[in-house]
């Protein structure tokens, strides 16, 4: 097996810790916000305040469950508006609070079905992009697992985007790519490799700033080593990000995606 | 006489027929030579010379896909227009085989180098930057080009204090730019932001058939958002939608009147009353009074 395939079949293996649980490792007093305020609570997203080592945070992640019952009530973590939407006032919340944000993104991405068209998914996520590029608080994104598409990248437009070795990132899933692309389902593994969705590729071309190894064991076997070291990168990164004047917080966060894309003229 | 069965009219995709809608914009890039068509909504066997430059069914009145530069003409002031970054071309950010020949391809069928063209112009003798995307390239896909592009002509309008338009029309993200065109949305709606942080004023203008990435990144963001009539909008596409729920899609799904009737759309505008509807647009953000629109 590549190691893409690897990759793919690790970040969405059922066992995989969750957004939860990687809260519940790293911060005290996680204190779970309901609701966007317009329609609905999103289980699909997961969101509160808590403290890193006295400092407060404002935490946001995309749930999944291990179980059929948990996975009904995040629905699969695929978020609906509403989770966008809710994910976003908390970030409004943070910035009115000067609480840095960290965002757990672990999804094969936004719900597609009529309602989710019917309350505007992809306003949702549009607007999450625009606002969260100019948040005036720091942002740190971290993904634990599937990264699929606009419906990941609605909560990790962050100062600092970071993976798990086993993560991925891309624009479509490897199966629907090669289903698009080439009408062939079953060149799924040739797909992956391509697309380069690895957090090795992703740090080579920038797309991500740094990555976290796994434990030989199996993340699921042994969270502890990766949350320490995620907890440790959070309290050497975020007073660094505190400190600094937001203008510059902002100009370098426009930057960090302002690079992007490669064209000839 | 026909002895070979050959049809003696062309037909136009409108967008009606969503299942091999991306084969079909590739393969029928606006209307063909010849001397009738056939309107994909009304089926009607029309004769070409009744379609006017609005490109409009003479039967039932359905809007044709219009590229940039028919776009340009009935849209600006004559004579206005002055193109930003005309010689702009893909490269291979993820080492996709034969992805130069898929472009060069598109190139020539389209008659235009990529899926956009930006610019500024003047409508009603207001200076307004626009962007203009075009379906008969790539399916107005996103890539490096499109969201540079796209992001440029938004920096220069910050830059210069003017306004932005942008008609959109687009599949979603360009697949075989990979994970760099995913980031075109981050790009362009940053870009928007510090637009909109300075005051100034951005319309996006819904054609058909506008989806996936450029609605979940600027086609949402105008303060102004119109549409034309019938357009197909929305972000999941109707098979992956059908594919999730195993269900039938309500009449009328993802149409432009649906997404107004669902408050995503601040106007649906006929394609014949577009640049009058712009001006006034733009006369209402301007302290500047127009002779013409007087």
């Amino acid at each position: 097996m590549s190691d893409a395939m690897k990759s793919v079949a690790i970040a969405r293996m059922i066992e995989r810790p969750n957004t939860k649980q990687f809260i519940k490792a790293i911060f005290k007093e996680f204190m779970e916000f309901h609701g966007d305020r317009l329609f609905s609570d999103d289980g699909a997203i997961v969101g509160g305040i808590a403290s890193l080592e006295g400092m407060p945070v404002t935490v946001i992640g995309i749930q999944k469950g291990h179980t059929l019952e948990e996975n009904v009530a995040c629905n699969f973590g695929s978020p609906n508006p509403e989770g966008y939407r809710k994910a976003l006032r908390l970030m409004k919340q943070a910035e009115k609070f000067h609480r840095p944000v960290i965002t757990f993104i672990n999804t094969a991405g936004a719900f597609c079905g009529i309602g989710a068209e019917e309350r505007g998914q992809g306003e949702a996520i549009a607007r999450n992009l625009m606002e969260m590029s100019r948040l005036k608080t720091p942002i740190i994104s971290i993904f634990i697992g599937e990264g699929g598409s606009g419906g990941a990248l609605a909560l990790a437009v962050g100062d600092s985007v970071w993976m798990l070795e086993h993560g991925m990132y891309s624009v479509l899933s490897p199966e629907g790519f090669a289903s698009i692309l080439w009408r062939d389902s079953s060149r799924t593994a040739e797909a992956a490799a391509l697309m380069k969705m690895t957090a090795g590729d992703l740090l080579e071309n920038e797309v991500i700033d740094r990555m976290f190894l796994e434990p030989a064991e199996g993340l699921e076997n042994n969270l502890k080593a990766t949350t320490d070291e995620l907890k440790k990168a959070l309290l050497e990164t975020l007073p660094e990000l505190m400190k600094m004047d937001i203008q510059t917080l902002l100009d370098k966060r426009y930057k960090r995606f302002r690079k992007f894309g490669e064209f000839t003229e | 006489m026909n002895l070979f069965g050959k049809k003696n009219y062309f037909s136009i995709d409108n967008g009606e027929r969503r299942g091999n809608d991306r084969k079909r914009a590739r393969r029928e890039p606006s209307i063909p030579d010849g001397m009738w068509i056939k309107c994909n909504t009304c089926k009607a066997i029309i004769y070409k010379k009744e379609v006017t430059e609005y490109k409009l069914c003479p039967n039932c009145d359905a809007h044709f896909r219009m590229s940039p530069s028919e776009r340009i003409a009935v849209t600006c002031d004559e004579g206005s227009f002055e193109e930003f970054d005309a010689e702009m071309k893909p490269s291979n950010p993820m080492d996709y085989p034969e992805y130069e020949q898929v472009v060069l391809k598109a190139q020539k069928k389209s008659g235009i180098l990529e899926g956009v063209v930006t610019g500024r112009c003047k409508i009603y003798g207001y200076d307004t930057v626009i962007a203009i995307m075009d379906s008969h390239f790539m399916m107005g896909s996103m890539g490096s080009v499109v969201g540079e592009k796209v992001t440029r002509a938004v920096e220069y309008a910050t830059k210069n204090r003017l306004p932005i338009i942008i008609f959109t029309t687009s599949g979603g993200a360009r697949m075989q730019e990979g994970i760099i065109s995913l980031m075109q949305m981050a790009k362009v709606s940053e870009a928007l932001g510090r637009h909109d942080e300075a005051g100034l004023l951005y319309v996006t203008v819904l054609t058909d058939p506008t989806t996936g990435g450029v609605t979940a990144s600027f086609a949402m963001l105008g303060d102004i958002i119109l549409s034309e009539p019938k357009a197909l909008i929305g972000f999941a596409g109707q098979r992956v939608i059908k594919g999730t729920i195993h269900q039938e899609l309500p009449e009328g799904f993802q149409r432009a009147e649906f997404q107004l009737e669902h408050g995503f759309v601040d106007r649906i505008v006929h394609r014949e009353k577009m640049r009058k509807e712009l001006g006034r647009i733009l006369r209402l953000h301007s302290q500047k009074e127009s002779e013409e629109m007087k």
